[in-house]
């Protein structure tokens, strides 16, 4: 079943039930389209993954979704808003119903763990310094680093720092969590607790989850719905195992990871043999 | 340089004029919400002022043991050794002090400024903090810029002192001018408005360095070699613009 085609026989869940939703982006930098017609629906308390090659505009599409970025043609919108057309004070304002772990964690790197933790309550909240101790202690258990609450990031390995990430951006238990590239760089040990974590903040707390990544097999164990990216627009889209049996040469590709198909391994060149035995130029 | 390199830098110039002009704007937009979290300005003075403050004392002393022997040696020459005092307080507190403490501190704080800026911004911090719906100009931007221009004028008067108690050692403990004179001719000579003078340039250093510092970190390419490059422009403009504005600020204060 081809991408398109999937899209038109996808179940559509009532409109007041997405969270997100982006219908028909346009976005370009420098004159470089990076979307031209993007559409995608995020369900609420869903996991949805955006999947797609390096470079095809999928932490910009986090961008985007967080007010960070405005697409330049079409529509996003969050809880029903249009991102687009809101005030800066009303797109913090949104901001502040969302979370978003970043790739490298994004710590504060002068303050401690507990702090980069407290960092958003301290921000948004007068709660007394009783109550943060408790919620940051508790953010902290959850993502198994409460002894580790008074180092600093520089003595964090990756995976600790993306799970104090995570345990801050859960910390105003928001509504909808965003997480951009959050297996990278992950010994199998922290991958498979970082996966657990993100099923359990879905199931325990409700949270909605966008997932951008390209690690198809992780994906697959939590996903509850896919998109993936190709050309800056939807190429498929479905559950893991509906993308697993596309029989679109793009997302047998990805989902295969082969270099030959309609995703060029190779950037642009002229031909090898020529160059090779060619003058010294480039 | 070519006709067509030419129109090219002046557009270059006058967009990165127009981008410092919205940033100078935006940030004294956020300096009065600033204002209401002086812990973080605190800590910024700290940053800022107390961690330059051993190579301000060192700088200070030794310049003022400089002016102290070329003071004497010059005034010894006409036979007024006794103004001595006169000479080095007023070189210390119209030029000396303001100037040499805005140089130093482009090259310690500046410099420190901007690579921390510059490193939020490549690690992604600014735009964490920004998702956090907490906005990095009040939150980063202004309060460093609120504590330099606080910083900038105490360690010129920290300069000045020790500077002034540096000229004293050489012209009065070496050289043997009159304790009694080096310090009453002074008094007699320095006045409220050379005192002013030499704070209100302190004042336009510490607004000017700290907004570059703090707008080359912002801008800076979030790279290794874009935090370098912006460090290196930091101390570059910045010490160009504090001879400059120094020479325009002692032709209105004559």
């Amino acid at each position: 079943m081809s991408g398109a085609a999937f899209l038109q026989e996808a179940p559509c869940a009532p409109a007041d039930d997405a969270v997100v939703e982006v219908r028909d982006a346009h976005y370009a930098i420098d004159g470089r389209p990076i979307f031209a017609g993007l559409d995608i629906r995020v369900p609420r308390g869903l996991i949805t993954a955006v999947m797609g090659p390096s470079g095809t505009g999928k932490t910009t599409l986090l961008r985007l979704i967080t007010g960070q970025l405005f697409a330049d043609r079409g529509q996003v919108s969050v809880f029903g808003r249009d991102v687009g057309s809101l005030s800066s004070a009303e797109i913090y304002a949104v901001r502040k119903r969302m979370g978003m772990l970043f790739q490298n964690g994004a710590l504060l790197t002068d303050i401690d763990v507990f702090e980069n933790v407290a960092f958003p309550v301290r921000e948004h909240t007068n709660l007394p310094e009783s109550v943060i101790r408790k919620l940051v202690l508790t953010k902290l258990e959850a993502v198994g680093l409460r002894g580790a609450a008074r180092l600093m990031p520089a003595e964090l390995s990756g995976g600790m720092a993306r799970r104090v990430a995570l345990a801050r951006a859960i910390v105003m238990d928001p509504e909808v969590l965003l997480y951009d590239e959050p297996f990278v760089g992950l010994d199998p040990i922290s991958l498979g607790v970082i996966l657990r974590l993100i099923k359990q903040m879905n199931q325990a707390l409700g949270i909605t989850s966008i997932v951008v990544s390209h690690d198809v097999q992780e994906l697959a164990t939590i996903a509850d719905r896919s998109y993936l990216l190709s050309g800056g627009r939807v190429v498929a889209s479905g559950t893991p195992q509906e993308l697993a049996r596309s029989d679109s040469e793009t997302v047998h590709q990805f989902m295969t990871g082969s270099a030959e198909g309609p995703v060029r391994f190779h950037y642009p060149a002229p031909d090898y043999a020529s160059q090779l035995l060619g003058a010294e130029e480039g | 340089m070519s006709s067509r390199a030419r129109p090219s830098m002046i557009l270059e110039g006058l967009r990165k004029a127009g981008v410092t002009g919205i940033f100078l704007g935006r940030l004294l937009l956020a300096c009065g919400p600033a204002l209401a979290r002086p812990g973080l300005i605190v800590a910024q003075i700290f940053n800022a002022g107390g961690r330059s403050l051993i190579i301000i004392m060192l700088s200070g002393l030794f310049t003022g043991m400089v002016l102290g022997l070329q003071g004497y040696d010059l005034l010894h020459r006409f036979g007024s050794e006794e103004a001595l005092g006169t000479a080095a307080a007023l070189g210390l507190l119209k030029e000396l002090g303001p100037v040499l403490t805005a140089l130093l501190f482009a090259g310690r704080a500046g410099t420190a400024l901007t690579s921390e800026i510059g490193l939020m911004k490549a690690t992604d911090q600014l735009t964490a903090m920004e998702v956090m719906a907490v906005d990095p100009m009040r939150y980063v931007a202004a309060p460093r810029f609120i504590g330099g221009l606080i910083a900038m004028p105490l360690l010129a008067a920290v300069f000045n002192v020790i500077g002034l108690f540096g000229a004293q050692l050489v012209g009065v403990q070496l050289m043997g001018v009159d304790r009694g004179t080096f310090w009453s001719q002074m008094q007699g000579a320095v006045g409220m408005r050379d005192v002013t003078e030499g704070i209100v340039k302190s004042l336009v250093f510490g607004a000017v360095l700290s907004l570059i510092a703090v707008n080359e970190g912002y801008q800076a390419e979030p790279t290794a070699e874009g935090v370098g490059l912006a460090t290196t422009r930091t101390v570059v403009v910045s010490s160009v613009l504090t001879l400059l504005l120094d020479y325009v600020m002692t032709a209105v204060f004559l």
